[in-house]
């Protein structure tokens, strides 16, 4: 069947030719073939060069990690400053320092790029595809995400790292009244960080549309990748506008525009707008993959399909569709007439009808399932909790006039929080643990798995919670103390206490992490017995993930047999074999019929030095070395020709006709 | 080495596990639950920006009401999904073959009930707030009082408006109102955003430059209400607060009537030491009307011993606390434009003295 649609489908005379069909048993001569193309070479050679998508995820998921540890760190720090009143362990300027670099960390460098490390390690695997449609360019989007994250950081050891919270709000992050490298070094970071999110974006939605196996109908792919297509699609309409915000305000600082200055005629509130028309549409991208991560993976625990996939699916994007239009209710408070914060405020509300959707669905899947308690499943099932709580404190955020009192005010904190951490942290831990087998072929230890998840959950809830009361009592955000007669002493104490009990939580886990790399049991294939492909290869998957691409006949693969849906079977053993070179499959859009064979790029240095030149390039720019960011761009450019270059290997050259297996 | 399979139990919850369960349950409503000791926790020391128990003015009591109503709901629906959470979690199943599957046919009708009646409520809370909003966006009779609130880093200048330009007058960090009206005041911000925000009289509205926002407040009961800047604006935007002082329209009348005033001071000799003092050392950022004091940096002194408070709230306004405030500003709030003044202890006796006639 595939061959032929092949053959209809030429799509390059050059590349006219039929695939294989058959099977590569493990220990194969094909396979050890497939091992020798793929694998990346062994050391620092491989490490720098490697476009494997699974080490790129993982780098990805490690990297955001360590992010997320500073983040926390930071905020630890914050509690300590404000578990008493009138605390002089900080000052004001430290204080601000922290809570910027804490949000810039935890929304920028974690809860993104974390997700983008899932599903770029996923994906292809899901999807039953030999890599992302843009093995390099992923690859760049890792190096820039690296350096944007530490570019970010070069200022914090100076006591100069950015200070206008992560909103970042003109002008208290315009020259008159911020005039360290402080916000300069945000905004570069910023606009640096865009281009990873860009291409990353982009990458995914490429691959989504033309690299599933063949017959993995649209409507048959997981929806941790509905989750991921929709942030994608969203972060390229949105991503362009704060990076354009950054631009203007590096511009207005360095160069001398006004685009939000007063005194020349410039608009603080643009920039406002600017920054929410991106950062309300962010907030779902950072959650809506987390999400399908749940619906995903909870499922296999309750030993049943999700209910409602469709549904489901259909929630995902209508979420970011109305999510679009919400941006205005970050800035409920700015004066705007009341007829316009009426449409925001109700389009807010209305995000409530996709998710209720979700969290019915997850419900109704453990209510008609099995469940089976394992950690993963602990986090999961947790999670539907907190995403009520947060989606709660959303609808009440969503009402204008009580948004103008809760707005800037500990409730913001504790919904944001519950919303962050409940709907990511929680999600991710809890993946961690159910692909950790994928990843490293061991299971993580259950009991300390079990031990992880309360401690992180009783101390979350105990340590945000009450700062929802917080809130109501009137505490606002980003004060560096307060006074006892405020009466805020007691919910701080108690949130101090939760937050340091949730860090033990977290590092309970990482324990866990570290011991079960070492010690963990060998994992099988699959040893959830979940359906999805992933878990069709072995643990952890080859470098080439499937020896022969899998033919896809429904929504769970490897329940067929079991559910006793009457189309057909997927097929693992035998399928397509793509050995000339480094070769995927690509499918059409919409059906996954095979259309043509992909030539994939091998390992090359480019992606990590074009990153580092552009980065270099940036660096120039903060310290205004012109010449230097001349010399940077010089040197970028020319990555970027030997990236181009076209190359036999990847039939950008032409090839003398009968030189390819007819 | 053969991977060793875990042993997964499929079926009915391990009855092992179950306290676990009652966790999931348990948390969100003691954290619920709690909300009421905390409450009073802090009723007992006074949280003076209390919102959600307290309103004292029809710009304030519907959002109040509002607020009661959507926290009542969410915590109903916590409890809702709670309790089918623990019921799907806990709830017995028949024994079956532990390798089974469920079909992934049923359950939909959970998402159109579930989803079907949060649109509803949902749908009732829209217009339920939209009508809040109406009733709070506007006041119900025209001002009887307006007055111009500019946001410094970080303090507070309140100009008071009037037809005749001799009868305007400046005050900072303290509004008077008259009880029973409702108040139009003008916002706006000399340098970065700042957030007006007296909680228990109105919600916040952003002070931003180059635009003049509006918001209106009322007080039905005498009384002090403290008020706190809302939009982060750096070093000291925890110091930034203010006091509305609601008073009988008598008592108001006479309290504008003694601000018109010059100061005291304004007929003093120019050669008494502590006059002097303040000419040299604050008369560059700081006024006192009738004087040569014109400095427009920081507040207005005029009348300084007529307010509660100083430095932005900071400090109830005592003779000590003055002198504490002139000699360590910026111990006391890091950051503030107000420097540390390096005063000798004659100097400081001598400037408290004359200090002490701005009443």
């Amino acid at each position: 069947m595939a061959s032929a649609d092949i053959t209809q489908h030429p799509t390059d005379e050059g590349l006219v030719r039929l695939p294989e069909i058959g099977r590569a048993p493990v220990g194969s001569e094909i396979e050890a073939k497939l091992a020798e193309t793929w694998e990346s070479a062994p050391g620092w050679r491989g490490w720098l060069s490697t476009v494997d998508h699974k080490a790129i995820g993982l780098r990805y998921i490690v990297t955001s990690f360590l992010f997320l540890i500073i983040g926390g760190v930071e905020a630890l720090l914050i509690r300590i400053q404000l578990a008493q009143p009138d605390q002089t362990l900080l000052t004001p300027e430290q204080y601000n320092q922290l809570f910027t670099m804490h949000g810039v960390t935890m929304i920028f460098l974690y809860s993104l790029p974390i997700l983008s490390g899932f599903s770029n390690y996923l994906w292809p695997l899901l999807l039953g595809s030999r890599d992302m449609a843009f093995p390099r360019l992923n690859a760049f989007s890792y190096w820039i995400f690296l350096f944007a994250g530490i570019f970010m950081y070069v200022s914090f050891p100076l006591g100069q790292a950015p200070n206008g919270g992560w909103f970042n709000y003109v002008p208290f992050s315009g020259p008159m009244y911020n005039t360290g490298p402080n916000i300069d070094v945000f905004a570069l970071g910023m606009v640096l960080l865009g281009i990873s999110t860009s291409v990353g974006s982009a990458n995914f939605v490429v691959t989504l549309f033309r690299m599933r196996a063949p017959g993995m109908t649209i409507n048959r792919v997981p929806i941790l990748v509905w989750g991921t297509l929709t942030a994608s699609v969203a972060n390229l309409l949105v991503v362009p506008s704060v990076s354009l915000a950054f631009l203007l305000l590096w511009l207005d600082r360095q160069i001398g525009t006004s685009f939000f200055d007063v005194a020349n005629g410039g608009k603080p509130l643009l920039w406002q707008h600017l920054f929410w028309i991106f950062g309300h549409p962010w907030v779902y991208a950072v959650v809506l993959p987390a999400m399908g991560i749940v619906s995903d993976a909870l499922p296999t625990f309750c030993r049943r399909p999700l209910v409602g996939y469709t549904a489901m699916a259909l929630a995902t994007m209508a979420t970011m569709l109305i999510g679009m239009e919400v941006w205005i209710h970050h800035m409920f408070a700015t004066g705007l007439p009341p007829v316009a914060l009426s449409i925001f405020g109700a389009a807010s509300m209305a995000i409530t009808i996709p998710s209720s959707v979700a969290v019915f669905a997850w419900i109704a899947t453990i209510w008609l399932g099995r469940p089976v308690f394992k950690t993963p499943f602990l986090f999961f099932a947790g999670f539907v909790m907190l995403f009520v709580i947060g989606g709660l404190s959303g609808v009440m955020t969503a009402a204008v006039p009580l948004d103008w009192q809760l707005n800037e005010t500990y409730f913001i904190v504790a919904h944001l929080h519950y919303v962050l951490i409940g709907i990511n942290v929680f999600p991710v831990v809890g993946g961690i643990y159910y692909w950790f087998p994928k990843f490293t072929g061991r299971m993580m230890d259950e009991k300390l798995g079990k031990w992880s998840f309360w401690v992180m959950f009783i101390g979350f809830n105990m340590g945000f919670f009450p700062m929802h009361w917080a809130g109501l009592l009137g505490m606002p955000r980003r004060i560096y103390t307060y006074s006892s007669r405020m009466g805020w002493d007691g919910v701080n104490m108690i949130t101090s206490i939760g937050s340091f009990l949730f860090a033990i939580g977290v590092l309970i886990f990482l324990i866990n992490v570290v011991i079960s790399l070492k010690r963990g049991a060998r994992a099988s294939a699959n040893p959830w017995d979940a359906a999805t492909l992933e878990w069709a290869t072995s643990s952890p998957p080859p470098a080439y993930n499937f020896a022969v691409i899998p033919t896809v006949a429904s929504r769970h693969p490897l329940w067929e047999d079991r559910l006793g849906e009457g189309r057909g079977r997927s097929n693992f053993t035998e399928g397509l074999l793509l050995t000339e070179g480094r070769e995927a499959i690509g499918t059409s859009p919409i059906d996954a019929k095979p259309l043509a064979i992909l030539k994939m790029p091998d390992d090359t240095y480019t992606p990590f030095f074009l990153g580092l030149f552009i980065s270099l390039l940036f660096v120039g720019l903060l310290l205004h070395w012109w010449l230097f960011t001349a010399a940077a761009a010089i040197a970028g450019s020319l990555s970027l020709v030997l990236w181009l270059w076209p190359s036999k290997t990847l039939a950008q050259r032409a090839t003398p006709q009968g030189d390819t297996h007819g | 080495m053969k991977a060793a399979q875990p042993a997964l139990r499929f079926g009915s919850v391990p009855t092992g596990e179950r306290p676990y369960v009652a966790v999931f349950i348990g948390l969100p409503s003691i954290a619920i639950l709690y909300m009421a000791p905390a409450v009073c926790m802090a009723e007992n020391l006074g949280a003076p920006l209390n919102y959600f128990l307290h309103s004292f003015g029809p710009a304030a009591r519907p959002t109040m009401h509002l607020g009661w109503v959507l926290a009542g709901i969410s915590a109903a629906v916590c409890f809702i999904i709670a309790f089918l959470l623990i019921g799907a979690l806990r709830r017995k199943r028949p024994a079956s073959d532990p390798r089974a599957i469920g079909s992934e046919s049923g359950g939909l009708q959970w998402i159109y009930i579930g989803t079907g009646i949060s649109t509803c409520v949902l749908a009732a809370l829209v217009v339920y707030s939209l009508m809040v909003l109406n009733a709070v966006a506007k006041p119900p009779e025209a001002p009887a009082v307006t007055l111009t609130v500019t946001g410094y880093d970080w303090w507070w200048k309140v100009e008071y408006e009037h037809a005749d330009p001799a009868k305007r007058f400046v005050v900072a960090n303290e509004l008077h109102i008259p009880v029973g009206q409702p108040v139009l005041i003008k916002l706006k911000s000399a340098d970065v955003i700042h957030g007006f925000w007296v909680p228990t009289l109105a919600g916040k509205t952003q002070m931003i430059p180059g635009l003049m926002n509006q918001k209106w407040i009322q007080a039905d009961v005498p009384g002090t209400y403290t008020g706190q800047c809302a939009q982060y604006c750096g070093a000291a935007h925890a110091h930034m607060g203010f006091e509305v002082i609601a008073e009988d329209a008598h008592d108001f009348h006479r309290w504008q009537d003694a601000q018109r005033e010059p100061a005291s001071v304004a007929s003093m000799p120019e050669n008494d030491l502590g006059y002097k003092l303040f000419m040299d050392r604050c008369a560059g950022c700081h006024a006192i009307r009738g004087t040569e004091a014109r400095g427009t940096h920081a507040p207005d002194l005029t009348h300084l011993k007529s307010r509660q408070r100083l430095a932005g709230g900071l400090l109830t306004n005592t003779p000590d606390h003055l002198m504490k405030w002139i000699l360590h500003a910026q111990q006391l709030k890091p950051g503030s434009r107000m420097p540390s003044i390096d005063l000798s202890e004659t100097e400081s006796s001598t400037l408290a003295e004359f200090l002490s006639r701005l009443d």
